[in-house]
C-alpha cells in the first residue's frame, strides 16, 4: 500500500505503524464522561467493511500522524490527511 | 452410513457404487428452536454438540457460503494446550483432550495427528517465561517439557543453532499438540451434525436480525425470514458485520493473517516448530509442503488477501531459523480474516438481546478451539450459562478490568 503523504509524496506503507481507527482521536472528556463512555472509546470499535479511516505514525520518516481512508475491502487508499489538521479542524487547538 | 475400513473394502469390490451425499442439502423451514449463524468450524461444531449432548432438536446452520468456506480451510491445522492465564488454559487443555476423542466421536478420519510443538528459547528470559508457562500447562493437566540446547538439536540438528540475534537455547515441548486435517474437521462436524437431524443450510446470509422487545424472533437471510426462539452466532472475521445488525460495537477489529506452503519436500519436520522471537511458525503437511505463517499484516482489513511486505518478513524468518530451505519454492499463499480482540482472546457470551449469543474474538487461534468452543457454546445456548472451562470469556470483562491478555499488550489488536 501507497500512502500519498501530504507533506512528502507517496510512501510505501511499510515506513508507517498502525494504531487504528481515528475515532481514537475524540477521546472523552475525562472530568465529564463516566466509565462507560470510556469503555466503548477504548475497547469497542466499528471495524467496517468498506471505507474506514484510521490512525497511522510515520516512524521511519518525519514522524507525523496521519489519517488515512481506506477501504478495507480492497486496500484502496482513498485518502490520506495529517492527523493535526484533522484535529484542528475538529475544534482542538493542536 | 458408518464409515470403516470394512466398509471401504466392500465399496471397492462394489465399483464404489453405494457411497452417498455425505450430508443432505435441505431447504430452510420457517421457524427452528435454534440457527446457528456461521457454517465454520465452530458453528458447525456447536451444532452437533447442542444435538447430542445437550440433547436439543429443531437446529438450522445458516452458512452464507459453502461449509468451512472460511477461516476453517485457510488456517495452519496446528491443535495445542500451551497457554498461561487461568481463563485460558482449561478451556485450551479441555479443547485438546475433545481433540483426543474427535474421530471415534465424529466416526470421520480428521487426521489428528500428535506430532508435538516446539517453542524455541533463545534467551535466559525467554526460557524463565516458558518455564512459567509449562508450569502453569501442568498445573492445568496439559503436558509440559522444557528441552535444553542438546535436546533440540536432537530432534531437529540443521536448525540455525548459532543464529547471531536469536541463537537456540532450548525449546517448551507440548508432545500432544500437532496438527489436523483442517477441510475434514468442518466435514466432520457437519455430516456428524446432519446425522443427528441438524439442518445444514448453504449460500443462506444473514441479512438482518428481527428484534422485538429486546428478544430475538429470527433473522432476515437471502432466503427469506427464518424464525428462531435462539440465535448463536459463529462467524469469526465478519463478527462485527452480523452483530451490527443487531445493534451492537464489538471490542473486535477484522485484521488479515497469511499463511504459506512451500512445494513438496522430503520428510524434513516431523512436528510443529515456532519461532516466536523471529515471526515464524512452520510444520510439514502429510503431502510434504511446508506449512507455514507469521504475524498479522497489522491493519484493518477483510480482503482475504495480505500484502508483500508480509511475505518477506516471514520468508527472512525461515531462513534465519532453517537455512536449508532457501532453495525450497513456494506453492502458494493465502489469507484468512482474523476477529482480533482487545486482550487476544475470545468471547462466548450472552448479549444484551435475550435469545441472541455471541462467539467470537478468536484472533489467530481459532482452529484448536474448534471443539472446544463448539461444546461451551451449545453448554451456553442450551443451559443459559457458561461452561466452566469458559467463563472468563464475558463481552464484560472489559470494563470490569477482567482482561485475559497472555502477552500482555493492551487494548491494541494489531500486537496480540
Amino acid at each position: 500500500m501507497i500512502f500519498n503523504h501530504p507533506i512528502l509524496g507517496p510512501r510505501d506503507a511499510q515506513e508507517f505503524v498502525y494504531l487504528g481507527d481515528a475515532s481514537l482521536m475524540r477521546r472523552p472528556d475525562g472530568m465529564t464522561a463516566g466509565i462507560e463512555a470510556f469503555h466503548d472509546w477504548l475497547y469497542n470499535r466499528d471495524n467496517p467493511a468498506g471505507e474506514h479511516r484510521e490512525l497511522w505514525y510515520h516512524e521511519q520518516g518525519d514522524r507525523s500522524w496521519l489519517v488515512v481512508t481506506r477501504n478495507t475491502v480492497t486496500h484502496e487508499v482513498i485518502r490520506v490527511e495529517l492527523a493535526r489538521d484533522v484535529a484542528k479542524a475538529m475544534g482542538r487547538t493542536k | 452410513m458408518r464409515y470403516s475400513g470394512f466398509r471401504v473394502i466392500a465399496e471397492a469390490l462394489t465399483g464404489h457404487r453405494g457411497w452417498k451425499p455425505v450430508w443432505r442439502d435441505p431447504a430452510p423451514e420457517g421457524e427452528y428452536d435454534y440457527v446457528i449463524v456461521g457454517g465454520g468450524g465452530h458453528g458447525l461444531a456447536t451444532a452437533y454438540y447442542l444435538a447430542g449432548e445437550f440433547r436439543q432438536s429443531r437446529i438450522a446452520v445458516l452458512e452464507k457460503g459453502y461449509l468451512g468456506g472460511g477461516n476453517v480451510g485457510r488456517n495452519t491445522t496446528i491443535i495445542r494446550s500451551n497457554y498461561m492465564l487461568d481463563g485460558n488454559e482449561p478451556f485450551y487443555e479441555f479443547s485438546m483432550k475433545l481433540w483426543e476423542g474427535l474421530e471415534q466421536d465424529l466416526n470421520y478420519n480428521a487426521m489428528v495427528s500428535q506430532r508435538g510443538i516446539l517453542n524455541l528459547i533463545h534467551s535466559d528470559a525467554q526460557r524463565d517465561a516458558f518455564t512459567r508457562r509449562g508450569n502453569a500447562m501442568i498445573l492445568n493437566g496439559a503436558d509440559a517439557e522444557l528441552l535444553d540446547r542438546e535436546q533440540v538439536r536432537a530432534m531437529y540438528p540443521w536448525l540455525n543453532f548459532d543464529n547471531a540475534r536469536f541463537p537456540i537455547k532450548g525449546g517448551l515441548a507440548q508432545r500432544r499438540g500437532g496438527t489436523v486435517r483442517h477441510d475434514a474437521v468442518a466435514w466432520g462436524y457437519a455430516r456428524a451434525a446432519d446425522l443427528r437431524g441438524v439442518d445444514l443450510i448453504q449460500n443462506c446470509e444473514v441479512t438482518g436480525m428481527r428484534i422485538e422487545g429486546g428478544r430475538i424472533r429470527g433473522v432476515e437471510t437471502t432466503r427469506g425470514f427464518i424464525g428462531a426462539k435462539k440465535v448463536g452466532v459463529a462467524v469469526a472475521g465478519s463478527s462485527s458485520k452480523v452483530m451490527a445488525h443487531a445493534g451492537m460495537r464489538l471490542p473486535i477489529e477484522s485484521h488479515v493473517l497469511q499463511a504459506f506452503v512451500s512445494e513438496g519436500l522430503k520428510p524434513l519436520i516431523d512436528g510443529v516448530m515456532t519461532f516466536g522471537a523471529g515471526h515464524f511458525y512452520v510444520s510439514q503437511s502429510d503431502k510434504g509442503g511446508l506449512v507455514f505463517g507469521g504475524d498479522i499484516d497489522g491493519y484493518n482489513s477483510y480482503a482475504q488477501r495480505g500484502n508483500l511486505p508480509v511475505i518477506e518478513d516471514v520468508a527472512e524468518g525461515g531462513m534465519a531459523l532453517m537455512p536449508a530451505i532457501g532453495r525450497a519454492r513456494l506453492l502458494r499463499t493465502w489469507g484468512g480474516i482474523m476477529d482480533m480482540s482487545m486482550d487476544g482472546s475470545p468471547i462466548i457470551d450472552k448479549t444484551h438481546v435475550d435469545g441472541l449469543y455471541f462467539n467470537g474474538g478468536w484472533c489467530y487461534g481459532g482452529f484448536k478451539a474448534t471443539p472446544a468452543s463448539g461444546w461451551c457454546f451449545a453448554h451456553l445456548l442450551a443451559k443459559d450459562e457458561p461452561h466452566k472451562t469458559a467463563t472468563a470469556y464475558r463481552f464484560d470483562r472489559f470494563l470490569k478490568g477482567l482482561m485475559i491478555d497472555e502477552k500482555g499488550q493492551g487494548a491494541q489488536p494489531n500486537l496480540h
